[in-house]
Formats: structure tokens, C-alpha cells, sequence
């Protein structure tokens, strides 16, 4: 978790005093505080890169009220939320301070205790759905298990009592949905099953732990309207964890933003977002993607890459006696890139876009259609030939984890595609180093092994790595998206800055349309497999034509304020 | 490396095995300085009983031959058999599972049914044919334990391969040119050592078991005092002469225990993940 952190990102603000804003100690009219936490500081183990996870925090919650806690990765959120649920893991200890709910605090209570507080009156729900629900069981057996786990009800009544709560989280058809597994339900579905566990027993507080962050944009909004109608309906207090400040303006009542453990602003939703004074708070409201940047300049001359009629479809099952499943990944995808030009490929998961890349660059080999750079067919290229074209086209992969090899060094890691194109091993190790420089990181760095830097590090890297075989064609498929949002925004800067010092053409595929509006020059929507859309960034963002990409658009969380936060 | 020790030393069990197999290793070193006469050389009167006679304190044997000299020299041979045939069945092992894990397909289809054909013939049953078949030596036992104990190196090595095969690093390496070897070489392999050096010292200990029986049944090497032949010389007198079959049993299965430990704590250290909890 803490490893996560860019050195980089962490500046002089890191001395700037807290700033609490006056909305936030005003207390009248806001009733009882259900949660007081009080001082709380929780010790990481020796050796950690800091002494606390979470220092001296203190905040309330009041029935009726959403707090959102903002902050980056590292930054301590998901800490105290989970020592709210009595869940630390064992390497950690509350080294201070009190957690009160009610009257009764929850450190010094024994373990059987919490047992009894735990899903009764502070109930949580997490990011990523599928892991939070067992596989093998039946969603109403999931639900009804709460009951049972608290010894109420009588298991018709507990049968009973699911089913309403299904139908109150809004999924369509409850009795069919309670008798599915989770992993036939959508994402966003799982999520409501989630919910609905968390609210069967009434609680009164709501921890959600970025519960949105693995949702599609459309389902995220749905998801956020349901919290905020039930939160309303059954006056609870909720914890909203999030890292989006979208997000954050779309729902809070309350904002507590954390830097590396401790809370650096804390106010009403409009103090923050309209005024934010400390200037952690104003980079991460600064690095909120936003549209129109982008240059709408489109290269008439010769398309450097043009994909004719792309089409990929993945077969599933099928033996002797039963046909196998056809799924349309890409269906007839074409479209052309200039030179220097940026094309953004945006959709939700399952819409073809990362199968468009991968057919690309030939990881997996289309079904039909052409793929043409510089008047060679890529898509029919075999051996040694394909070879030789590859590197024409570089990728940069989503994951800074899993794109590097954790067995090789970082500089060998960069020079191994020249090497294997016949480059001697000592030049090109030279060529590693000046290609650390080039992405802004310590040329020395070559020698040291990739688990040594930070995840925006790693990406810049992989950066490198591209570059190092003087590609035309970079592909970004969701290359910023596992990064926090001042990470992302730097690695989006270098990018760009690559792209214009080396005429690259890029095909950036991505997720949030946010971040394909503001650094592409023509953008493309895709749903299902299809195009359904492609214009210049500013066309697609602010005159969308096709409903889909309106409804991607209207999606994003806090549009409305957004406008008023840059003013 | 320090962090490796230091996770290793953590499990308690392991670092006792360790010492005990470090022990063994040391004794094999020394048995020709110590014992320096021939273990085969009868010295005394047979069925001297242990802890009798100061210069022969594990007693005799049978035949009148220095049950301490015997278990010191063979010491020498079990640990070697053990880790020989351990490193040629790696050798047949590793290859084919990686090719099998990388390729896929038809070639996959192919190892596997070939490793396949190994595993559902009962591996003591195949190894003692193969011996008789080869006459009995050091080099027909060792190459018959590494022929029938590769199959789970090679399975096990698929299932690493193809998990790590769809990793973006290995993508990123198609993507720059490397070639399959190269790939397979530098990418892939330096990622699957942390289970091969797990199994591998389970795979000494289970060589030396069946080293012993071969010996046991007879079908040892006849110029080589091994653990496992003392304890079947020793079989038919076992009613009035226990220890002969008595201290190499121990010897086996102190040294076994000790494999199996150790390679506990290796599985412990290399992937520190499984082993603790948190983070």
C-alpha cells in the first residue's frame, strides 16, 4: 500500500498546517454524533516508510450525513475505516486515541464484542464485489446468512426479508436474482447485492470502501444515486471512501481530505471544493482530468496506420456435441491515425476496445480485416516478418505491476528489445539510462530491481521500454488508470511531452472519457464491439450525437460542480 | 538475501532441518578420514551390540563389519544418488513442462500424454524393472530414480508457465522482438525457480527413500555400502540383532525429515505471502 506513493508527489505542502473549515465544527442542527473518532493514531511495524498509517485523526459522523474521505493511495483512508470495523491486520496497532460509537468505544472492547457491533449497527461495503461475495453461494443464502449469523428471524421471514431488500437496492427480477450466483450477475449488480447485505440488519453507520472504483461509468452513477436515496431514507451515517474527486462532488455533505496519514482539510462539501485551501487539496482538485485540451487538429496527409474492417471473435466451450459460444469482441472496427496524431479509443469494459489494440499490435490475431502501416497488411504478417514490423508499434500496459518482470533489472528490462533486434548489449544498456532521463527518472536506477519503485515510476518505465525500440506507434491501453490522480496527471504530462519531442502517434485506450477528452486529438467511442462514435475531442465531449456517449458523459460523477470548482 | 535468511530462520523447523542435513553433509565429507579402512572389512566378531565396545560404538554387523563405518560411507551415497538423479530429473522435467506450458496446443497435448504415460505406471514398480533390466550400479539406479520422479517437475512447471505466459511483461517481451527462447530463458524461467527449488528438495528426500529400497530388495550397487542395504543385510537377524537394521532406519528418516523441513522453509521464505498474514 504505502509503496505505492511517487516520491515525487510528495512536496513542500507535505509541511503545510491542517486547515479545518468552519463547517466543520458547527455542530448544531446536526443531531448526535453516531461516530466520534478521537485522536486516533495507528502504529505501522519498524521499518515501514513512516511511523504511523494514520496520525492523530479526528473526525464525527452524524446520522443522515455523507463524509467523504479523500485521498490518495497510502494515504491512510481505508486504514481508519477498517479500525472502525475492528479489522486491522495484525502487523498494525492503535497506538491512540478512541473510536466512539455512541458512548461505548470500540478499541478497547474485546474481540467477542465487535462481534456483535460488526454488520448490526456499522456495516461496510468494499470495492471489488465479486471478492467480496463467496462464489458458491446463492445470493438470498448470502443475505439470510446475516440473520442467521445474529441469530434473528425465522428462515421464511429471513427468506422473505432478502428478497425485499433486493428489491429495494433496485435490482430487476429479485426472485430470480436471489437465486443466482454472483458470478452470473453484472458488476454493478454485485454491488447492490452488497448493499443489501450491508443494510440488512439496519445499521447505523455505512463505511463504503471505494465501492465505485471497479464500476463502469454509468454504473457508477446508478450505484452513487443508490447510496445517497438510502442513506437519506433510512437517515444513516456513511463513510464514503474515494480517491475521485468527482465522485466527492457528486455525493458529500462532509469532505476530510488525508495526505500520508493525517487529515490536511476538512469542511463542508462547498467549503472544499469551492475554497480549498491547502495546497494538497487544490493539486488534487488540479489534477481532475478535464476536456478541451486536447488539440483538434487532424492530419490530412497520409494516414501512418489504417485499420480497415477489423473484426475479432472469441469462441468459448464447445465439444462434440454442443456449439461453441461466439462472442463479437470488434465487429467491422476501422478507423486511421496520422502522424503525431492522438486517438483515444473510450468505452466501457466489454466494448472490444482493449481487444482493438491487442489486435494491433498482433497479441492476438484478428478474425478478418486489415490492418495497414505503412502499406504492409499487419494482420497478416507471419514469423520473422511480423518481427520486423513490431517495432513500428509499441505498447504501454495498464498494470505497473505485472508489465515488468520482477527478475530483471530495470535497465536490462529496457534494453532487451533492442538487444533482441541484434543492438550490441553495451550500447544499448547506455540507451537504458538515457532513456531513464528521458521519463524523468535517476539514469542510476538502471541497476536497481523493479519492485524498488513506485507504481507512477514503473509506469514511466514502461515508458521507456516502448521508446526504446524508436516506435511510430505507441499503444496506451489503460496505461494511467491504476494510478492515483496527481500521478496520473504527471504521467499524462510526460506523455504528451514525449509525443510532441518525438512526432509519435499515439492510440490511447481508455476508460474515462475525462482523461481521453483532454490530451487526444479524435476520439472514438465504442459499445459492444462497435463504433458508435468518432470526433475531435471537443465534438465528442460537448456536441455528442449518438446516445450512448451521451449517456457515458452525463455520467461523470460531479459534472455539474465541476465547472464551478476550476472557476 | 538477508531478508531471505531472515524469514527462513523464522520457521523453526526448518532451521533444525538444516542443521541435522548439514551434519550429514559434513559426515560423508569425513567418513574417509575417520573410517579410513574399507566399510566391507570385517574387524570384529559379528553381533556386537552398540554402545559395548568404545571403538566400535554402534556395534557389528552379521558378517562382523563396523556398523559406524558402514552408516558414514553410506551417508556419502545416499545424499548423492539423492541429488543426482534429482538434477537429471530436473533436467528432463523442466524443459518439457516449460515447452508444454509455453507452446500449448498440440504440442502441450503431446508432453502431456507423454508425461502422462510415466505417471500411470507405479513409479517404485517402473524403477525396480528398469534397474533389473540395466544391472544394478550407481549409474542404472540413479538414472532410473530421475526417470521415473520428472513427471511432477514437468507438471508443475506447465501450470507455472502458463500462468505466467498471459503476464503483460511477457507480452511486453513478444512485443519487443524477443525470440521464444529468449523469452522462455529470461523472462519466464528466472520467475518459476522459487517452486523448483521447493520441489526439488522434497525430491531428494523421496530419492533416497527409494535409493533405500532398491538397496533393501537387493537391487543396490554391490561395490557400494549404502544405508539401505545394511538395513536388508540386517533383516533376517533383526530377533537378536536390532540395531543393524535399527541406525540406518534412523539415519533415513532423520535425513528425509530434514529434506522435508527444509524445503518447508524455503516454500515459507520464497513466497513470504503464503506463509504470513497481512498486507
Amino acid at each position: 500500500m504505502a509503496d505505492t506513493i511517487d516520491t515525487n508527489a510528495v512536496t513542500s505542502d507535505e509541511t503545510a498546517a491542517a486547515v479545518i473549515h468552519p463547517g466543520a465544527l458547527k455542530e448544531e442542527g446536526r443531531g448526535e454524533p453516531v461516530v466520534h473518532i478521537d485522536r486516533l493514531s495507528i502504529a505501522l511495524p519498524d521499518g515501514a516508510d513512516r511511523p504511523y498509517a494514520v496520525d492523530r485523526v479526528s473526525f464525527k459522523l452524524f446520522p443522515g450525513e455523507m463524509l467523504c474521505v479523500v485521498g490518495e493511495s497510502g494515504s491512510g483512508k481505508s486504514m481508519s475505516a477498517n479500525a472502525l470495523m475492528g479489522l486491522l491486520p495484525d502487523t498494525v496497532r492503535v497506538a491512540q486515541g478512541r473510536i466512539l460509537l455512541g458512548a461505548t468505544d470500540l478499541i478497547t472492547m474485546p474481540a467477542d464484542a465487535l462481534y456483535a457491533i460488526r454488520g448490526r449497527r456499522v456495516a461496510m461495503i468494499f470495492q471489488e464485489p465479486m471478492s467480496a461475495l463467496n462464489p458458491l453461494m446463492k445470493v438470498s443464502a448470502q443475505i439470510e446468512e446475516v440473520f442467521e449469523a445474529h441469530g434473528l428471524l425465522t428462515p421464511k421471514e429471513r427468506r422473505q426479508k432478502a428478497l425485499s431488500l433486493l428489491t429495494e437496492v433496485g435490482l430487476p427480477d429479485p426472485p430470480r436474482a436471489a437465486d443466482s450466483y454472483p458470478f452470473q450477475l453484472s458488476g454493478g449488480q454485485r454491488q447492490r447485492v452488497m448493499i443489501a447485505m450491508a443494510l440488512a440488519l439496519e445499521p447505523e453507520v455505512l463505511i463504503a470502501d471505494e465501492p465505485t472504483t471497479a464500476l463502469d461509468v454509468t454504473t457508477q452513477a446508478q450505484i452513487l444515486k443508490l447510496i445517497a436515496r438510502l442513506q437519506k431514507e433510512r437517515n444513516m451515517a456513511v463513510m464514503f471512501i474515494t480517491h475521485d474527486f468527482g465522485v466527492v462532488a457528486e455525493i458529500a455533505d462532509y469532505v476530510t481530505v488525508m495526505q500520508l496519514g493525517r487529515i490536511v482539510e476538512q469542511g463542508t462539501a462547498e467549503e472544499v471544493l469551492f475554497s480549498p485551501q491547502h495546497p494538497y487539496t487544490k493539486k488534487l482538485i488540479a489534477a481532475i482530468p478535464r476536456p478541451g485540451e486536447g488539440l483538434a487538429r487532424v492530419d490530412a496527409r497520409e494516414p501512418l496506420l489504417a485499420v480497415e474492417k477489423l473484426s475479432k471473435i472469441y469462441r468459448m466451450g464447445g465439444g462434440l456435441f454442443s456449439k461453441a459460444r461466439e462472442v463479437h469482441a470488434v465487429k467491422d472496427v476501422s478507423f486511421t491515425l496520422g502522424r503525431g496524431e492522438t486517438l483515444g479509443i473510450v468505452g466501457e469494459s466489454g466494448s472490444g476496445k482493449s481487444s482493438v489494440g491487442r489486435c494491433l499490435v498482433r497479441l492476438q490475431d484478428p478474425e478478418s480485416g486489415r490492418v495497414l502501416l505503412g502499406g504492409q497488411d499487419m494482420a497478416h504478417l507471419k514469423g520473422e516478418e511480423l518481427r520486423a514490423m513490431r517495432r513500428r508499434m509499441q505498447m504501454i500496459f495498464q498494470d505497473p505491476y505485472s508489465s515488468l518482470n520482477p527478475r530483471e533489472k530495470v535497465g536490462r528490462i529496457i534494453a532487451s528489445g533492442p538487444i533482441a533486434y541484434g543492438e550490441n548489449e553495451k550500447k544499448a544498456l547506455a540507451r537504458a539510462a538515457e532513456l531513464m532521463e528521458m521519463v524523468g527518472l535517476d539514469p542510476k536506477g538502471t541497476n536497481r530491481f523493479p519492485h524498488e519503485f513506485s507504481g507512477g515510476q514503473r509506469q514511466r518505465i514502461g515508458i521507456a521500454r516502448a521508446l526504446a525500440l524508436e516506435p511510430e506507434i505507441i499503444i496506451a491501453d489503460e496505461a494511467v488508470s491504476a494510478l492515483d490522480v496527481s500521478i496520473q496527471a504527471q504521467v499524462l504530462e510526460l506523455l504528451g511531452q514525449l509525443k510532441k519531442d518525438l512526432n509519435l502517434s499515439v492510440v490511447f485506450i481508455t476508460h474515462d472519457l475525462r482523461v481521453a477528452a483532454k490530451i487526444c486529438d479524435r476520439v472514438m467511442v465504442m459499445q459492444k464491439g462497435e463504433v458508435v462514435e468518432l470526433g475531435t475531442g471537443s465534438e465528442i465531449f460537448d456536441t455528442p450525437r449518438h446516445p450512448y456517449t451521451k449517456s457515458l458523459i452525463e455520467a461523470i460523477p460531479g459534472r455539474a460542480k465541476e465547472a464551478l470548482m476550476t472557476a | 538475501m538477508k531478508d531471505f535468511w531472515k524469514r527462513f530462520s523464522q520457521n523453526r523447523g526448518a532451521v533444525v532441518g538444516l542443521v541435522i542435513l548439514l551434519l550429514v553433509v559434513v559426515l560423508s565429507i569425513v567418513a574417509p578420514f575417520i573410517y579410513t579402512k574399507s566399510p566391507w572389512a570385517m574387524v570384529q566378531r559379528p553381533f556386537i551390540p552398540p554402545f559395548t565396545m568404545d571403538a566400535f560404538v554402534l556395534g557389528t554387523d552379521p558378517m562382523g563389519r563396523d556398523l559406524a563405518a558402514g552408516l558414514a560411507h553410506g551417508a556419502r551415497v545416499s545424499l548423492l544418488v539423492g541429488l543426482v538423479s534429482t538434477v537429471v530429473s530436473l533436467l528432463i522435467g523442466i524443459p518439457i513442462g516449460a515447452i508444454a506450458g509455453y507452446f500449448g496446443g498440440w504440442v502441450d497435448d503431446l508432453l502431456m500424454r507423454f508425461t502422462e504415460f510415466f505417471q500411470s505406471v507405479p513409479s517404485f514398480a517402473l524403477a525396480v524393472v528398469l534397474v533389473a533390466i540395466f544391472q544394478p550400479s550407481i549409474y542404472s539406479i540413479v538414472i532410473s530414480i530421475a526417470v521415473v520422479s520428472w513427471p511432477p517437475v514437468a507438471r508443475l512447471l506447465r501450470g507455472e508457465v502458463m500462468s505466467l505466459r498471459s503476464r503483460e511483461f511477457v507480452e511486453a517481451a513478444v512485443l519487443s522482438g524477443q525470440t521464444h527462447s529468449t523469452i522462455i530463458w529470461r523472462q519466464i524461467l528466472p520467475n518459476t525457480l522459487s517452486p523448483i527449488i521447493v520441489l526439488a528438495s522434497m525430491m531428494v528426500a523421496a530419492a533416497i527413500l527409494i535409493e533405500s529400497s532398491l538397496s533393501f530388495l537387493g537391487l543396490g550397487d554391490r561395490n557400494i555400502m549404502s544405508w539401505g542395504y545394511i538395513i536388508g543385510a540386517g533383516r533376517t537377524v533383526i530377533r537378536q540383532a536390532w540395531w543393524v537394521s535399527f541406525f540406518p532406519g534412523l539415519a533415513i528418516l532423520l535425513t528425509v525429515l530434514a529434506l522435508n523441513l527444509v524445503g518447508e522453509g524455503l516454500n515459507d521464505a520464497l513466497n513470504p505471502r503464503l506463509a504470513r498474514k497481512g498486507r
